[in-house]
């Protein structure tokens, strides 16, 4: 028998491989509103939860959703909910609660062209900032960005290790094309992909502390109705998770929020470089995009081009020093986006002194082809 | 002179049990105004869990935002202040994945009925065990007095300054029809009838709901020359019909006035309940192959 009839090897969508990677992470819980186009994500796990004793439940709408991913994790599951941009926009306020409240949950966000309802069913990388800047306030996010239907499944595995590690929410960036595009892809084994449990605590409930400062700045994390009672709120709150007013108190956890993540922001990056050895135009971009550029740069090496590509797969925090390292000897800086300028202003930031910095948009709900790519590259040499 | 003693001696056993579910280092003075409701809706509540003689441990008490949403704050309980109108929300997250905890949202009627409407009646419409206990004042206490989804008709408030003109929501009304299993109304006259309509609501299985007419002197009772927490609270003892009377007067007896009790109880399947037989189902379908 083939692979592909004994399921080693399966013909996956982009959403199937993402709810596929949730299971193998272990969701024990998800909530969501349809929404196209990542519905198909929701479709598939109330067929396979229920089948193997976990919970899905559809919610009224997108706040509700969200809601009841972050009362779950506080019950102790690992939760998570999919959606596209007019939902995420829903979702942003309790997104804030989970930074707030240091509450793991993933929460999939399969991009649609927007402002608003926009393009339904139309590609688009507009909600990149979003991702980042989402909720109101002051707080670190990570956000993971596939590009094939097996990192679809690897990235959804990896934002649900990172939520639980970091005990914070994580963003898996997908589009439109990537989530019903099909690709075959080998099903990772049981134990070949890690799979990370968030922090528990070792100690007596009497000396207990929900948000307690340890090494990591990660608190160990109990779940509600094991024995330990703890407070829970979206208000600033001192270690005990009591809101507080006092400076001190408040800059403390302030600070955490951000440096338990930019701390250990090592553990976080993921970028993958192509041809950049002796590169001097580079091409960044992520998602779809990445897969346009990997074409658009072999057909520019067969002119002689010489050109290589710069993907971040953790699109946040944005991969400063693994990026700004590959730009060392580069002139020339190609941005290709789906959008009108969002990761632009990220690389501009961190762009040698001497290198040019050149932006490709689309945002007419096409994707990029690698011609256009290839144009650019020919345009800036 | 002996029966008084007695009396008091009870008293201060009742007070004392209230001790006992505290959070015992933090958070007092609390953030209320002197006679504000919703001390005597966490005095009944607490009561309630009491007699019940439930774990601690196995009590989650989710609230939204607002001046009657900080009461889980105070308690010894897995306690879980949320996002505003979301509490119910975030119970039914709780609910589902450890449907053993008794789960019990505080919540007020800005809260509820309307930043968190949607939610409430699709948690009524599931009827998932949740237990709701709605505090009444009839105003956004926490904000200074704009009126709310349950502001009576005429009344002032800080955004209503000439008179409400808009329709209210009758939430007893609201919650029957929208399929929960247990709908009450207690008064923070009434503490001891509120306390068994608590306590009725904790144990029925599926979703109950306890509105409590509540007092906000400081806004409600201001803005509309109603008195203090004394006087408010009066009013409630002189136009609260209990349901067992009020079924048995004509309708123009009960002009003003308003029916406390038990009001609605029914039985249907419920939520989590539902889920697991789903889950077994599949199990056993799958042994057969
Ligand atoms: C999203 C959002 N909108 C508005 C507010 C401001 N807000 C805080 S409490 C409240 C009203 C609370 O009224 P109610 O639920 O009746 O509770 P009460 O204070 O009267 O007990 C409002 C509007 C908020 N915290 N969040
Ligand atoms: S403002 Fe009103 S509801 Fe809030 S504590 Fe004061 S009396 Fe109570």
């Amino acid at each position: 028998m083939s692979n592909l009839r004994k399921g080693k090897v399966r013909l996956l969508q982009g959403n199937e491989a993402c709810f596929q990677g949730a299971i193998y992470a272990g969701i024990d819980f998800y909530a969501g509103y349809p929404i196209t186009p990542s519905t198909e994500i929701a479709e598939g796990l109330a067929r396979e939860l229920p089948r193997i004793g976990k919970k899905f439940i559809q919610m009224e709408d997108e706040i509700g959703s969200i809601a009841a991913v972050i009362g779950a994790s506080n019950a102790g599951a690992k939760a998570m909910t999919a959606t596209s941009g007019p939902g995420y926009s829903l979702m942003v306020e309790n997104i804030g609660y989970a930074y707030m409240t240091e509450t793991p949950c993933v929460i999939v966000n399969v991009q649609r062209a927007g402002p608003s309802t926009g393009l339904p069913t139309k590609i688009s990388q507009s909600d990149m900032m979003q991702a980042r800047w989402g909720t109101h306030g002051d707080y670190t996010a990570i956000a993971v960005a596939p590009s094939s239907v097996r990192e679809c499944f690897e990235e959804t595995v990896r934002a649900f290790n990172l939520s639980e590690r970091f005990r914070t929410p994580v963003t898996v960036l997908t589009d439109e094309v990537l989530g019903h595009m099909r690709e075959l892809m080998t099903m990772p084994k049981p134990g070949e992909l890690e799979v990370m449990e968030r922090p528990k605590p070792d100690i007596p409930a009497d000396w207990y502390r929900h948000f307690e400062m340890t090494p990591s700045m990660v608190s160990p994390m109990a779940a509600l109705g094991e024995g330990y009672r703890y407070n829970v709120t979206g208000m600033t709150h001192d270690r005990e998770g009591f809101p507080t007013a006092v400076p001190s108190e408040i800059n403390e956890k302030l600070n955490k929020l951000k440096k338990k993540i930019e701390r250990f922001a090592d553990e976080i990056y993921k970028v993958r470089t192509e041809m950049m050895d002796d590169a001097k135009i580079a091409v960044i971009s992520f998602g779809t995009v990445a897969r346009a550029t990997h074409q658009a740069i072999k057909m520019a090496r067969e002119r002689r081009v010489r050109v290589g590509a710069i993907q971040p797969l953790t699109i946040w925090p944005f991969p400063d020093p693994i990026i700004s390292d590959a730009l060392k000897n580069v002139k020339k800086i190609i941005v290709a986006e789906l959008n009108m300028g969002q990761m632009v202003n990220e690389v501009k930031r961190i762009a040698p002194r001497n290198a040019e910095v050149f932006f490709l948009g689309r945002y007419d709900g096409e994707v990029m082809t690698p011609q256009q790519i290839l144009d650019k590259i020919r345009e800036v040499k | 002179m002996e029966k008084e003693a007695v009396v008091k001696e009870k008293e201060v056993q009742r007070s004392n049990v209230v001790h006992h579910y505290l959070r015992p280092k933090k958070k007092f003075p609390n953030v209320w105004c002197a006679g504000c409701g919703n001390g005597i809706v966490m005095g009944a509540l607490i009561r309630a869990i009491d007699k019940l003689k439930l774990d601690k441990n196995d009590v989650v008490v989710v609230s939204g935002i607002g001046c009657s949403s900080r009461i889980p704050v105070y308690l010894d309980f897995n306690t879980l202040h949320t996002t505003h109108g979301r509490a119910i929300a975030f119970a039914t997250g709780v609910k589902v994945v450890k449907p053993r905890l008794k789960v019990i949202v505080i919540t007020g009627d800005g809260d509820a009925m309307a930043i968190g409407g949607n939610h409430f009646i699709h948690a009524c419409r599931r009827n998932i065990d949740i237990t709701v206990v709605l505090v009444n004042n009839k105003i956004y206490g926490m904000t200074g007095g704009q009126f709310s989804p349950t502001t009576t008709a005429g009344a002032f408030a800080t955004t209503a300054p000439f008179g409400n003109y808009e329709k209210q929501f009758d939430i007893v009304k609201l919650a029957s029809a929208a399929g929960a299993s247990y709908v009450a109304r207690g008064t923070v006259y009434h503490e001891q009838q509120l306390e068994k309509l608590i306590e009725g609501a904790i144990v029925k299985r599926g979703f109950s709901l306890v509105e409590v007419v509540s007092n906000c002197h400081t806004y409600y009772g201001r803005l509309n020359r109603e008195g203090d927490a004394v006087a408010m609270i009066s009013w409630m003892k002189d136009h609260a019909m209990p349901i067992q009377a009020a079924v048995k007067l004509p309708p123009e007896k009960m002009v003003g006035k308003f029916v406390t009790g038990l009001i609605h109880e029914t039985d249907a399947t419920e939520f989590c309940e539902e889920y697991d037989k789903l889950v077994e189902r599949l199990k056993a379908k799958e042994a057969q192959k």
